[in-house]
């Protein structure tokens, strides 16, 4: 499995979970967990998303999240799933 | 499972504190380039050089996309061009040609700086080693992307004082010759004593005869991650203090465990090594001196620095060897002075001296590096230098190096703009009194003792 891990920061308002899950739907990204937080109005979201049947390259999945991010107002990145797992896990 | 604390931890030490991946190095070996024919040998290294790194950096690109870390510089390494072109080369034009062909290769390739315009003369120079020495300054006024290193010495050998002597002619040359550009040539020259094969950092980069056909080396950097760390713990005893620089380091290096991987399988060329280094830039925040300042001290160099340098260098090691399968490289804390701000800092506050910086570089990694010097500073008194600092690393059983740049045309108390990564720097004043007498006796001072350690 081809495991990514997509944070959204921001100033928190309506839709931002539901314009994210369209695009992921859109492209047969699966999510396997999400988790949410808010803190002090910031909006902080972490999703691990399985992108085995995604059509698309990593770097253009990358690209049209980021731009979904601008237009939202909150910033979305895309890593895969091993940085993390390589600092925080031996 | 991966949780939100570690995601944002991680991306904070990206964004915030400066982390990133300092370089991903493709080392190549040209002994299969040698010819006696010039114009042949430069056709099979620039053929060479080009199929094996013409994707290098668009697989660093990727790669960095991907996981969402900055690999900063992707470089290349090859075999000492002293070796390679002794056959071909009869004059110091002839090898600089050979720099001129690496600078088009590196230019062509995209890659920032290209290391291995080299030579190994630790014991003694042959004509070609002696020739190539002779060629540095020509042959860096004329590139722009390549970086020449010699050693000079080592813990085995002793320290070769003819070519200690040559180098200080040598480093001075290539400081006119590139006098236009603030002596810019000097930044991309470096001496050694006990050069190690597989270092990926610039300016000492070359590939060792002793390295497979190619190889991917790694350095990785993170002062600003450590630094974050480090103002966790104020006032903290140093068990606590070398606790957490030890486990950050591991952080930091696993990063550059899963970037180099990754570099291998998608050049499919085996993974060499990473270099367990704190690399600093001038950027604000990404500094060792910054380090040294939070551990306890008002400036780098004030008393106490070559202590808390020690605990940072040692504790480095400890939490980055755990991190990675291999290790190796130059692997340590970096103390260049223009490319750290907290460095240039404590020289303008007359905290840091060129005297306190070689008393730090004998519990760190490498040497006096990136020291603007007045451009009047004599031949010999850079000889003196560059013995000096030989003798610490082959006594100490350890690499040490110097990269200094005499200013043409400036004294101290100006500052000199190098750009980029390589920073600016205040000029440093040197110690006036002569070493004639020593630089010119000539020959080589024996190996030391490996027994009797006190």
């Amino acid at each position: 499995m081809n495991k990514t891990i997509i944070t959204v920061v921001g100033k928190d308002t309506v839709g931002i979970i539901a314009k994210v899950c369209t695009y992921l739907a859109e492209n047969k990204i699966n999510i396997l967990d999400i988790s949410q937080t808010i803190v002090q109005g910031y909006f902080n979201m972490m999703m691990i998303v399985d992108t085995n049947h995604m059509e698309k390259h990593f770097g253009e999945m990358a690209d049209e999240l980021h731009v979904l991010g601008e237009e939202i107002g909150v910033d979305i990145k895309c890593q895969k799933e091993e940085i993390f797992d390589k600092m925080h896990r031996i | 499972m991966i949780n939100l604390f570690e995601v944002v931890e991680t991306n904070e030490m990206i964004t915030k504190e400066n982390l990133d991946v300092r370089t991903i190095t493709l080392g190549i070996s040209l002994l299969d380039c040698i010819d006696s024919d010039l114009n042949r040998l430069n056709e099979k290294i620039y053929n060479k050089i080009y199929n094996a790194a013409k994707d290098l950096v668009n697989t660093g690109e990727e790669i960095s996309r991907e996981f969402g870390i900055p690999i900063v510089n992707k470089r290349i390494s090859v075999t000492p061009i002293a070796l390679i072109g002794g056959a071909a080369c009869k004059t110091t034009e002839d090898f600089a040609s050979i720099a001129k062909t690496l600078d088009r290769v590196a230019h062509e390739v995209g890659v920032n700086f290209i290391g291995g315009y080299s030579a190994l003369v630790s014991k003694g120079m042959t004509p070609a080693d002696e020739l190539l020495i002779r060629s540095i300054p020509l042959a860096l006024s004329n590139t722009e992307r390549v970086c020449s290193s010699v050693n000079l010495g080592s813990t085995k050998t002793g320290i070769n004082m003819d070519a200690v002597r040559l180098m200080g002619e040598i480093v001075k040359k290539t400081a006119e010759y590139t006098k236009e550009q603030d002596s810019l040539g000097c930044a991309k020259l470096v001496v050694f004593c006990n050069a190690p094969d597989d270092n990926p950092f610039m300016a000492g980069a070359f590939h060792g005869v002793t390295e497979a056909d190619k190889i991917i080396n790694v350095g990785v950097s993170g002062p600003g991650v450590v630094k974050t760390a480090l103002s966790k713990v104020r006032g903290e005893n140093f068990e606590v203090l070398c606790e957490t620089i030890k486990k950050t380091a591991f952080k930091v290096t696993r990063v550059g465990q899963l970037v180099a991987q990754e570099a291998s399988a998608r050049l499919g060329v085996p993974f060499g090594i990473v270099d367990l280094s704190l690399a600093p830039t001038p950027a604000i925040g990404d500094s060792v001196a910054d380090i040294l300042c939070e551990i306890g001290l008002e400036y780098a160099g004030a008393p106490g620095t070559t202590a808390a340098l020690a605990l940072l260098n040692d504790q480095v090691k400890k939490g980055g060897v755990m991190a990675s399968s291999y290790v190796g490289g130059l692997s340590g804390a970096f103390i260049p002075v223009s490319e750290d701000q907290g460095m240039i800092d404590a020289v303008e506050a007359g905290a840091l001296t060129l005297e306190k910086l070689e008393a730090m570089t004998c519990v760190c990694s490498v040497g006096l590096d990136m020291i603007a010097i007045p451009g009047d500073t004599k031949d010999t008194t850079i000889s003196g230098i560059i013995a000096d600092e030989m003798a610490i690393g082959m006594v100490n059983q350890k690499t040490t190096a110097v990269r200094i740049i005499p200013v043409i045309g400036k004294g101290v108390g100006e500052t000199v703009e190098f750009g980029g990564l390589l920073g600016y720097a205040p000029i440093m004043p040197v110690n006036q009194f002569s070493c004639d007498a020593f630089v010119n006796r000539g020959g080589r001072i024996p190996a030391p003792i490996h027994s009797f350690k006190n």
